[in-house]
């Protein structure tokens, strides 16, 4: 790893951001399960089915989006300290909706809890809407930009009274979250259905796939038109300058023919698939192809964010503040240094996949809620 | 560098991170120690096969369970709070905290996560034995993400192991095993994870107590009682010893902390202990006020406990403000002055850089390494910002070490009883015993106001002042969050109370 140049750290550490990001966009089939809850599941059974298939869950998700903001923090902390300090209130709201969640599940059903079950509900659906709704805002000022200046210590001046929130209403950002929201529904049926035995269920999660995905379709069409005619912000390699450039996103797709274009595009037919496949062919494994399709969907927005001389987090106030990979990571030591612990990044994947594949070997049934000293918790 | 610093709200922001840090601490020192007892209970339920420590092990783990939601909810905040409202802060130390977070989210976090899964989900799942490794590795990663926030926090009461970059004004690491390994990391590490086992010690001896008042669950609470007043007492043990390390490298490294925590104005040789005492709440640095009202001392003993040696002196606050040169130490005031030079040539370096200027970048540069160790103090006003409020830190510290040597006595006596097989009889000593996990929290709530308000006015030790590593926000925002964290930790907090007490109402289930 020390042998690696800053360069190259940098961008090995952008990979890892990226790949940590993506794994959490797939893992917001919680966040989708949650916003389906209400309308999926209509008995007191189903619902109790539907809570405790994501119940078991959720934290893997919660925990990855932690993962993900330390390891912002970890290798790029000028983007940490620029966007959290700055973006103040768009962060906020994010952490509020993630903090209400995490106590809903285990609280929801528990005698004395206060606030009534139907109060944590409401937490996980606004969590499951709101949270990603606003999390897919921020993504989108990757493209769109914020209004932001850096003084020469660094420090950050949010130059919007907004603070953030003003991320929420461009329509490229809106439209971002809208998708994001309606994708991670789509995910939350695909994983309910794979998830469950019962037969109401599975014939709702299958429909709740398919229109879920009709629904996103206009608004990832207009992202994806919007991504290749938009102007972005290029940063000259030899001086660090920062301008404007057209088409600099399509250029950043074509540049990068695999994991751009590439993981685009087949990362849309995969998520298609797992839909069609659910909904016609009577498929369970769905998630699979879906959740495949996401994480390359979500690698190749990385990457023509950050790659090829792009400013990942551009300041549409003062150009020259932007944030780039090459400017906003840790030093060559700290990086080197992480990159021998990440070096422990496949057996911690490995380990959790065996985990989850003894506890899923056997779908969550009706039977399971009633039987003596259940599992089944919520 | 600074602009024009608006003091309230620095202390509103202040007031959010002891508010979220403070509700935070109630849940996670019963994580730290809960964990462990749960691997206990489960050990001894799978090699004596006998049920009864089954249903004992799913009774406090559903317990566990309500304490762990909360302390995740909790918790978030906590990373990323360090963004938003000390965003100055996270940048200048973002190179070195990257690796110990890095190491927090892969070590210790999935591991939390994943085998937490299978203790709740996997009884009938998993074989036996796995689920017992599963609860041991939840009680090893949990106290391992302690590890990794507890050396963050270490490098900034001390910082080791970097170097200042002056091109882009932050600390650099230049030693992950220094950082890591940092006397005050480590010390603070081993008495914080101790303190929480000892804390959820109290926290059964709380509710077994009641059981016992109440002639409910008898054997389930003896069980429970004598597994956890034996891990009690060794946890105790640890906690002493480590607080004494701890108030040791104090001394080392700060010692307007350890002078606050022993309310020493004026350092002396042979410095007496003040065992108790009223502080004389007027008291200011350099007025000739006496500094207690009451007190109880022991001769000599202060320090042997900071230095380990009889006839060393130790400084007080006025000798950290103004000097003492007899005693070879530099005083506030001094490196007030060395500080502004630092800033004064740092911002010389950049000019010139900005200009191409390499002959005075270079002049500038060598000027300010000569004082770069003083940077902090260069953007305090006066030197008596140095001093923390020092009757609160002394109450904290005295609260602390009182409770401290009062808990292995209560542990002790009740392993006592038990043996003797009268427990059940002893009503007001019972009584006392529903009390011990509020007297517990007063211990370990007071820890943190000993080790965080002992060290204002730095957010890093001597290189940071909070005035500078805040983020530029408004007050009434700062204002606003801080009441909205207030409202929901506290509507979650009555939520998280009400369950438990139920839960513990209904006891164990079966039974
Ligand atoms: C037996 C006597 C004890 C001594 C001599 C002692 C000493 C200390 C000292 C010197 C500190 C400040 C360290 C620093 O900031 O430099 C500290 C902090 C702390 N103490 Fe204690 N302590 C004792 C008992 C306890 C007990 C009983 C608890 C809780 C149950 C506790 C919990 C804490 C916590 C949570 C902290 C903050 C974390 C840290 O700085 O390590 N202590 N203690």
């Amino acid at each position: 790893m020390g042998s690696l140049d800053l360069s190259q750290l940098q961008h090995l550490w952008w990979l890892l951001v990226s790949v940590v990001g993506a794994l959490f966009v797939f893992l917001t089939f919680v966040q989708g399960g949650q916003g389906l809850l209400l309308t999926i599941a209509r008995t007191d059974t189903e619902k109790s089915l539907v809570v405790n298939s994501l119940g078991k869950k959720w934290e893997l998700t919660f925990t990855t989006l932690v993962l993900f903001g330390g390891a912002f923090f970890a290798a790029f902390p000028l983007f940490y300290s620029t966007s959290f300090g700055g973006a103040y209130w768009v962060w906020m709201l994010i952490l509020f909706t993630f903090i209400v969640q995490a106590v809903s599940y285990e609280y929801r059903r528990k005698p004395d809890n206060f606030l009534g079950a139907k109060t944590y509900e409401v937490f996980l659906f606004i969590n499951g809407t709101v949270g990603v709704l606003l999390i897919g805002a921020a993504v989108g000022t990757f493209f769109t930009g914020s209004n932001f200046s850096l003084s020469e210590y660094n420090f950050v001046t949010w130059e919007h009274p907004g603070r953030g929130i003003e991320a929420a209403f461009s329509l490229f950002n809106l439209s971002f979250g809208i998708f994001m929201v309606f994708l991670a529904r789509v995910l939350g049926a695909l994983y309910l259905n794979n998830n469950i035995e019962h037969e109401v269920l599975i014939e709702r999660t299958r429909d709740a796939a398919f229109k879920n995905l009709l629904l996103l379709l206009p608004f990832l069409l207009y992202v994806l038109y919007r991504l290749l005619v938009m102007d972005g912000y290029a940063v000259d390699p030899a001086t660090g300058v920062v301008s404007l450039e057209k088409g600099k996103y399509l250029s950043n797709l074509l540049a990068m023919p695999i994991n751009g274009l590439g993981f685009l595009l087949v990362g849309l037919v995969l998520v298609v698939w797992g839909v069609v496949a659910t909904r016609f062919m009577a498929s369970r494994k769905g998630i699979w192809f879906a959740g495949l399709g996401t994480v390359l969907v979500v690698l190749a927005v990385f990457s023509i964010a950050g790659y090829n001389n792009t400013a990942f987090y551009p300041s549409k106030f003062d150009l020259q503040s932007s944030l780039t990979i090459g400017n906003a990571s840790s030093s060559h030591y700290t990086l080197a240094t992480m990159s021998y612990i990440a070096l422990a990044i496949p057996f911690v994947l490995a380990y959790v996949w065996y985990v989850w594949s003894l506890l899923d070997k056997r779908k969550l049934t009706e039977a399971d809620l009633f039987v003596e000293g259940s599992d089944e918790k919520y | 560098m600074l602009e024009q610093l608006d003091v309230s709200q620095l202390n509103w922001a202040r007031a959010q991170f002891a508010l979220t840090a403070m509700y935070h601490w109630i849940f996670v020192p019963l994580t730290l120690g809960l964990s462990f007892l749960l691997a206990f209970f489960e050990t001894l339920y799978v090699k004596t096969g006998n049920e009864q420590w089954k249903r004992i092990t799913k009774f406090w783990m559903k317990l566990f369970g309500i304490n762990f939601a909360i302390g995740v909810a909790t918790g978030i905040i906590m990373e990323f709070e360090f963004g938003t409202n000390w965003s100055n802060y996270s940048w200048m130390v973002g190179d070195i905290f990257g690796a110990p977070l890095a190491a927090e989210g892969i070590f210790a976090f999935f591991l939390e996560t994943t085998f937490f899964a299978v203790m709740f989900f996997g009884w009938n799942r998993v074989s036996k034995n796995f689920h017992l490794l599963s609860t041991w590795l939840v009680a090893i990663g949990s106290n391992l993400s302690a590890l990794w926030i507890l050396v963050a926090n270490g490098w900034m009461q001390h910082p080791v192991g970097m170097a200042f970059n002056p091109d882009n004004a932050r600390f650099e690491m230049q030693n992950f095993w220094e950082v890591l390994f940092s006397p005050v990391a480590m010390s603070h590490f081993v008495h914080t994870t101790s303190s929480g086992f000892l804390l959820s010690c109290l926290f059964i001896v709380t509710v077994c107590s009641w059981y016992l008042l109440k002639g409910r669950h008898v054997e389930m609470a003896k069980k429970s009682l004598a597994v956890a007043c034996t891990f009690g007492i060794i946890s105790a043990a640890f906690v002493g010893f480590t607080g004494d390390e701890s108030a040791y490298v104090a001394a080392q490294v700060q010692p307007m902390k350890l002078a606050a925590m022993e309310g020493l104005w004026d350092g002396e040789i042979n410095a007496d202990l003040v065992a108790l005492g009223i502080v004389n709440p007027a008291k200011k640095p350099g007025d000739d006020q006496d500094a207690f009202q009451i007190e109880v001392k022991i001769p000599y003993l202060l320090s042997l406990l900071a230095n380990r040696e009889f006839g060393s002196f130790v400084p007080g606050v006025n000798d950290l403000v103004y000097g003492n040169p007899e005693q070879g130490v530099m005083g506030a005031e001094e490196k007030i002055v060395l500080g502004k030079q630092a800033i004064h040539q740092l911002a010389l370096y950049k000019k010139a850089q900005e200009n191409n200027d390499d002959v005075v970048a270079a002049a500038a540069l060598a000027a300010f390494s000569e004082h770069q160790d003083y940077l902090g103090y260069g953007y305090l006003n006066s030197a008596e910002e140095t001093v923390p409020n020092v009757p609160l830190v002394f109450y904290s510290f005295h609260m602390m070490v009182v409770l401290g040597t009062l808990f292995p006595v209560l542990f002790a006596a009740i392993l006592f009883f038990l043996y003797k097989k009268n427990l059940g009889e002893q009503k007001w000593f019972l009584r006392l015993g529903v009390l011990s996990v509020f007297l517990g929290y007063v211990a370990s709530q007071s820890g943190w106001v000993v080790a965080e308000v002992g060290r204002q006015p730095w957010a890093i030790q001597g290189l940071l002042p909070v005035s500078i590593a805040r983020t530029n926000l408004t007050t009434t925002t700062v204002q606003m969050t801080f009441f909205m964290f207030l409202i929901i930790f506290t509507t979650l907090l009555i939520a998280e109370v009400r369950i438990m007490t139920k839960q513990i109402q209904n006891g164990p289930e079966g039974e």
